[in-house]
């Protein structure tokens, strides 16, 4: 349970973290190391070198504006968290966030870094597939903007070049009329959720205009159902509205492909997408109803 | 190959004291402050973190230190459960609370346990009963039992407002 040895390089900016990178065939970022330092302890992983961005100034920004949440590489968990207007700006980031690892984990690892480990059993790739952000990387041809449709490419596998750093992930803003939620079913709290599920749901005058669902632990990919074309002009709060999104729901499950585990079986996982689906699109929906009922319907002014 | 590995120059400031040392890159916080500081009260557990028994206080927050490389932390400051001691050498609020509270038996566990109630304590200095199950959630004990040690989080508390 030790690290096998590796070169290591702290680097001072983020040219000088690419250059190091782009020396080595398999070198990794080290920023919260919370999943990484595991790995290597474990020896599933063996970089010849670790690149330390730690070090590096003005990486760690929280930044959130009318068009949504900036996180910098080294923005920890428990500082995206604590984030009163983050927390205002995209409520969905902070209801996945409080889910991922416990307290002590987020205070070290970081967000960017859970985003570009790529676990599909983990939160916040899904969220940043959810709300259809994007992550900001770095490498030696400059800087580059990957939207989250294409950042998850399989297990544990990002659309990242081996030499570019990941700096910053965006978030979008809520819209008006929309509400969220999410929740997951773990074995114990803080540990790898069975399932998770998050819902973005837009209403129009107590009727669905658009909902999304997204699911983890369920695929080898974090995985977006678009459920607007079921869903569109019912309210989920009558009996009608619960029939058709049971329907949605089954709809959204032929894109999944749970896996057996020593944790879950197949038909478990499945049952627990469903149940979870129907609960967090059903709450989303309450949401948005509950903020377009508390805020003017034009919204903010940006 | 141990002995070609490439050594790196930090300084660690731990419980108050600085040390400068030269290690290799892959040494675990967890054992440099065991092995290269001889300061065995950080207990290594899972070794992967789960178990949260080897929990240390960097600048003052609560972090696993089997998942923190001793190198990344040049310059900062450390608590371990040694650190935690009155300057007179006498028991802290949180270590009699656990003494008082029977909040262990084969105390493997106990030095993860007090180091997260410390820093919880600055941030919940009057902790409810679910705040203080949530402060100690990432903590295994697999002989005591948890309601001692959510019982010891309140004495604790108990005894910071007193000793103020």
């Amino acid at each position: 349970m030790k690290p096998a040895p590796f070169n290591y390089v702290r680097a001072d900016s983020i040219e000088q973290a690419v250059e190091a990178l782009a020396g080595s065939s398999d070198g990794k970022v080290l920023a919260g190391g919370q999943s990484l330092i595991p790995l290597l302890s474990m020896r599933l992983a063996g970089p010849s070198l670790l690149v330390d961005i730690n070090g590096i100034a003005g990486l760690d920004e929280v930044r959130a504006d009318s068009d949504g949440v900036h996180l910098g590489a080294l923005a920890r968990h428990a500082d995206v968290l604590a984030n009163t207007a983050a927390r205002e700006v995209q409520p969905l980031v902070a209801a996945a966030l409080s889910h991922v690892g416990h307290a002590t984990i987020r205070n070290r690892g970081t967000t960017v870094g859970s985003l570009v480990h790529a676990d599909a059993s983990a939160e916040m790739p899904l969220i940043l597939l959810l709300l259809a952000g994007s992550l900001d990387v770095v490498g030696p041809r400059g800087r580059r903007t990957i939207p989250a449709e294409s950042l998850y490419i399989g297990p544990l596998e990002s659309s990242l070049e081996h030499d570019e750093v990941a700096v910053e992930a965006f978030f979008p803003a809520l819209p008006p009329m929309t509400g969220i939620a999410f929740e997951e079913v773990a074995r114990r709290q803080g540990d790898y959720a069975l399932c998770g599920v998050g819902a973005v749901v837009e209403v129009d005058g107590g009727h669905v205009r658009s909902a999304r669902a997204g699911f983890m632990s369920v695929h080898d990919v974090p995985v977006v159902a678009e459920l607007t074309e079921h869903l569109a002009g019912m309210s989920l709060s009558t009996q009608e509205g619960r029939v058709v999104l049971e329907a949605a729901v089954e709809h959204a499950m032929g894109a999944l492909d749970p896996a057996a585990d020593v944790h879950a079986s197949e038909a478990y996982r499945a049952h627990l997408a469903r149940v979870l689906a129907k609960r967090v699109v059903a709450a989303a929906f309450s949401d948005a109803t509950h903020r377009a009922a508390t805020r003017p319907a034009v919204g903010s002014e940006a | 190959m141990t002995s070609t590995e490439t050594r790196h120059d930090v300084l660690l400031t731990v419980n108050g004291v600085p040390h400068r040392l030269n290690l290799p890159a892959r040494r675990l916080l967890s054992d440099c402050l065991r092995h290269d500081l001889k300061l065995t009260g950080t207990h290594v557990g899972c070794e992967h973190g789960v178990c949260g028994a080897c929990t240390v206080l960097i600048d003052g927050k609560p972090t696993r230190s089997c998942l923190v490389l001793a190198v990344a932390l040049d310059g900062q400051e450390i608590t371990t459960v040694e650190g935690l001691t009155n300057p007179d050498g006498s028991l802290g609020c949180v270590q009699q609370a656990l003494l008082e509270c029977h909040g262990l038996q084969c105390g493997f566990c106990t030095p993860g346990f007090m180091t997260t109630i410390e820093a919880g304590l600055k941030q919940q200095p009057a902790p409810t009963d679910d705040e203080a199950r949530e402060m100690v959630a990432g903590n295994l004990c697999r002989c005591t039992g948890y309601q001692n040690i959510v019982g010891a989080v309140h004495r604790a508390a108990e005894l910071k407002r007193d000793s103020r």
